[in-house]
């Protein structure tokens, strides 16, 4: 019974951390993005939670009622309470970025905010917009338009 | 492509986790610093609540830390999104504005009992600093056209910010390590033990319910503005 408990805990915490971050990779949507990354966070700190546990333990604070009985590691829950006040710092800044690029680009796709930032910086900088490495690398001569008309005579 | 990569990097990394995981003895930590913690930390720091003297005491430092990583993360915020301003907006409904105004002064009381009785029960500056936060960010949900005095809310957070590394300084001045715990440790339990571990948690507390009001601010009066 306190197996099976123990194994749901930390598949749930490895869970978490696995959603989030597959989330952070496969989502294209930057505020599904900070949401990912706080399920990491939040699967993360699960993880160090459960590293402390102990089985009938009491919190790690001195109490004459729970006088001589086991008590959690207090190292790892400090470690998540700092944990969790970094997460939040992080998340608020990457919300104020996300509320920057809607401002300037319109949308929170990050494929199209992408390339709208890409066409700034080439209009900032003067430069034409890059070619795909197959393209051709200069002007292609134009067949004359006699060509044109033979060619399509012939084929048909 | 980047999918089947991201799947193979995530079951390795799951694999990874799960076998450590199986390793360690669920609910029997091997680790023998919490114990030391636990049988010393009552008699050396006078802190009922260890993970306070965890965070306060033998990890001060890192807690230093941790509070200028939040600082620099406020900073950033305020320098993306720009100062807040009043916002032209609709007022919220009577539901809200009547329950912002009953609930900050116990917003209030309760986030500076939890700073104060942060080295004695579960809580401390972190935990009653974002209730304050929150406490400062209510009313301005309620009346969208006031804003938060960002003067104020910077000197409060350098303030406490600079009694944090001064309360340290104080130590080294006394030939002992740079945050040793100062004054009496008092009886254990009681709201004045734990010598200046109290103090530190008042400065994290007010650091960070300013810094979060300021950043709460600054994204609720940009968000506003965007619609």
């Amino acid at each position: 019974m306190n197996e099976s408990i123990g194994v749901v805990f930390l598949v749930g915490a490895i869970g978490l951390s696995l959603l989030g971050i597959a989330g952070i990779v496969l989502s294209n949507h930057l505020f599904r993005m900070v949401l990912a990354l706080a399920i990491a966070e939040a699967g993360a700190n699960l993880l160090l939670i459960l590293a402390g546990y102990r089985w009938d333990a009491v919190p790690p604070i001195v109490d004459a009622a729970y006088a001589g009985q086991p008590m959690v590691d207090p190292v790892p829950q400090a470690m998540v309470l700092t944990a969790i006040v970094i997460g939040v710092g992080v998340q608020a800044l990457a919300l104020s970025l996300v509320i920057r690029i809607r401002h300037r680009y319109g949308t929170l796709d990050m494929r199209q905010a992408r390339h709208r930032m890409q066409q700034d910086i080439d209009r900032a900088a003067g430069v034409s917009p890059p070619r795909s490495a197959e393209g051709p690398v200069g002007e292609r001569p134009l067949p004359a338009p006699a060509a044109i008309a033979d060619s399509g005579g012939r084929h048909d | 492509m980047r999918s089947l990569v991201t799947l193979l990097f995530l079951g390795g990394l799951g694999f990874l986790l799960t076998v450590i995981a199986g390793i360690l003895p669920f609910g029997d930590p091997p680790m023998l610093v919490g114990n030391t913690i636990q049988q010393t930390a009552a008699d050396e720091l006078g802190a009922a609540n260890f993970v306070t003297a965890v965070v306060l005491g033998y990890r001060g430092l890192d807690t230093l830390g941790e509070l200028s990583i939040l600082f620099a993360a406020a900073t950033a915020g305020g320098l993306i999104l720009g100062a807040s301003r009043a916002r032209p907006g609709h007022a919220a409904g009577f539901i809200l504005q009547t329950g912002a105004d009953l609930l900050f002064p116990l917003l209030l009381i309760v986030g500076l009992f939890i700073v104060m009785h942060g080295h004695v029960t579960p809580g401390g500056g972190f935990q009653g600093g974002v209730i304050l936060a929150a406490a400062f960010f209510l009313p301005l949900l309620a009346r969208p056209e006031e804003t938060l005095d960002h003067t104020w809310l910077t000197v409060i957070e350098g303030l406490s910010g600079t009694a944090f590394i001064v309360i340290g300084l104080v130590a080294l001045s006394e030939n002992k390590a740079f945050l040793t715990p100062l004054f009496d440790k008092g009886t254990l339990g009681e709201i004045v033990s734990g010598g200046s571990l109290p103090l530190l948690y008042l400065a994290v507390g007010l650091k960070v319910g300013s810094e979060l009001a300021s950043l709460l601010a600054r994204l609720a009066s940009d968000d506003e503005a965007a619609s």
